[in-house]
């Protein structure tokens, strides 16, 4: 595993996505999130309030977690590749599988901090079971991961992975995830409700897949991603002018 | 002794041939690689570092393909023209991430060693970010030189250098060159190839038009017919003193004047003043129709169809 994971690209990585103010860009959606709840609380003191599911659910769940890894998932490599830095990092013996690897974890991990955490301390802060709020925690933990191997692989097979990923979010998940059962089997999202279902059932967390089903899935879809996006990678060319 | 060989290389987009049918044998030394703007000089340099993969033919570098073999980069630095840079690093950084990626023994000494042959030490502590155009130029080339390659391949490296800055990176080539390395670098300013390199690849529309010692390519190029637009108080009496002369080999009126064809330059220009003073001409306009690089060029290759 050591051999897949380069300290120098990550710590380039690190640099390069939280830089120049980015950092502060991506923590601004988690920052709404938990003022969200906070307000929520501090307008609802009676018990039993019905707004923790939609917030933590559709909001923390449904569109910070995915929005959050597209955003790092696809930049991570896919910004390195549009201005060309990334020729730098590939003139030099590292392996391709390396640098795939190495840019999904800094991607998974980042996402696990702008996304997953922000997701649990909303869980803790609302009037909400401590377990709900550490299973889509977990389940956050298990989309960080899954999304950022999944938009990692978009930035390498096209140079339109934001919009790419937005349709898949947006259109494949959000709209006809919930409308056409078969579409949960290619939902990210999907997996990770599975998870955190497992942990604390919850019918309203609406999850259509069992644990072992969006765990296996979970990593066909992780390992399948980083094959494919290595071996692109390895056929990566610069178009020269033609004559 | 051979390190870089094209046979029969070739390289198309869709219906876009950008390299065509190229043979070429590249050794220790600096060669130019020499040709106008879209010529196919990237493409070659893309397909030699191994970013493109030939679309026909072979192309190896130490006896091994360099398309899908990273471990090309051992023994090849690669200096690319766009000019996109890890711009938040300082030029240390930069330099010093490159030796770690290559896993070098002492990454402080190749690090320090690379920075001060490119003349960067005063500026190594400042963002990429802040550096002129030379500046990024100069510490891609110390990072493609930090782990002591023994071939390095540079695609257009004088572009946006001053004066000085060029001087020196000429210096640092030929001084590389002569220490055995190979050095392949593009170019399309003659001049700059000319001060750098005693061996030239000339490349037209993606073809080889010429292949060898400079000199001797350059001799090709300046006994070539020059074309010129003569204007004059009497154009026909200029005429048919041109025509007597041994240098003119074609005189022809057309609408603003007269179009001379001459197969010697150099005695054209220096006698076409004194021919005008001696018939009484004034002579008012006197401009060389084909002196762009892309015309000498053509005539290099076709020439070679010939």
């Amino acid at each position: 595993m050591s051999s897949l994971f380069n300290p120098v690209v990550a710590a380039i990585t690190v640099r390069a996505t939280l830089g120049r103010r980015r950092a502060f860009l991506l923590a601004i959606p988690a920052v709404i999130l938990i003022a969200l709840t906070l307000i929520l609380r501090a307008s609802h003191p009676a018990g039993g309030a019905q707004w923790p599911d939609p917030v933590l659910g559709d909001m923390g769940f449904s569109v910070l977690l995915p929005l959050t890894a597209l955003i790092i998932g696809t930049g991570v490599l896919g910004a390195e590749i549009d201005d060309g830095s990334a020729i730098h990092l590939l003139a030099t013996p590292i392996r391709r599988s390396t640098v795939v690897v190495t840019k999904f974890a800094v991607a998974a991990l980042l996402t696990m901090v702008f996304a997953a955490i922000p997701e649990l301390l909303a869980g803790l802060l609302a009037p909400a079971s401590r377990k709900l709020a550490i299973a889509l925690f977990v389940g956050a933990l298990v989309g960080s991961v899954i999304y950022s191997a999944v938009f990692v692989m978009a930035s390498v097979l096209t140079t339109r992975a934001i919009a790419v990923g937005l349709l898949y979010v947006l259109v494949w998940e959000a709209l006809l995830g919930n409308l056409v059962g078969g579409v949960r089997i290619l939902s990210v999202a999907h997996y990770s409700l599975g998870v955190a279902n497992a942990i604390y059932p919850d019918q309203n967390l609406r999850a259509g897949l069992s644990l072992t089903t969006s765990l296996v899935l979970g990593v066909i879809v992780t390992v399948g991603g980083l094959i494919l996006a290595t071996r692109r990678l390895s056929a990566f060319a610069i178009k020269g002018e033609p004559a | 002794m051979t390190v870089i060989e094209l046979a029969n290389a070739s390289r198309w987009y869709g219906n876009v041939v950008a390299v065509n049918d190229i043979t070429m044998s590249v050794g220790p030394g600096v060669t130019g690689l020499l040709g106008p703007n879209g010529a196919g000089k990237s493409t070659i340099m893309h397909m030699i570092a191994g970013f493109l993969a030939p679309s026909k033919g072979t192309l190896t570098v130490n006896g091994a393909p360099s398309w899908g073999n990273p471990d090309v980069y051992k023994s090849l630095g690669l200096v690319p023209e766009r000019d996109s840079v890890y711009a938040f690093l300082t030029g240390e950084q930069f330099v010093r991430a490159t030796a770690r990626l290559h896993k070098l023994p002492d990454v402080d000494a190749a690090t320090r060693r690379a920075i001060e042959m490119t003349d960067m030490a005063e500026a190594a502590g400042r963002r990429i970010s802040t550096y002129s155009k030379g500046m990024r130029q100069r510490i891609k080339v110390a990072a493609a030189l930090v782990h002591d390659p023994e071939i390095l391949l540079l695609d257009e490296p004088f572009n946006g250098m001053d004066p000085r800055q060029r001087i020196h990176m000429m210096e640092l080539l030929a001084k590389l060159g002569t220490e055995g390395r190979t050095i392949l670098f593009s170019s399309h300013i003659l001049e700059e190839v000319e001060r750098v390199s005693g061996t030239i690849q000339v490349m037209v529309a993606g073809r080889l038009a010429a292949s060898g010692d400079f000199r001797a390519i350059r001799r090709l190029m300046t006994s070539r017919p020059h074309v010129f637009n003569v204007r004059s108080s009497d154009d026909r009496r200029l005429a048919a003193a041109l025509v007597g002369r041994p240098y003119t080999s074609a005189v022809e009126f057309t609408a603003k004047g007269l179009q001379v064809r001459t197969s010697d330059f150099g005695a054209f220009c220096a006698q076409i003043a004194v021919l005008t003073r001696d018939h009484g001409i004034a002579l008012r306009e006197l401009l060389p129709t084909d002196e762009s690089l892309e015309s000498v060029f053509g005539y290099l290759i076709s020439n070679q169809a010939n």
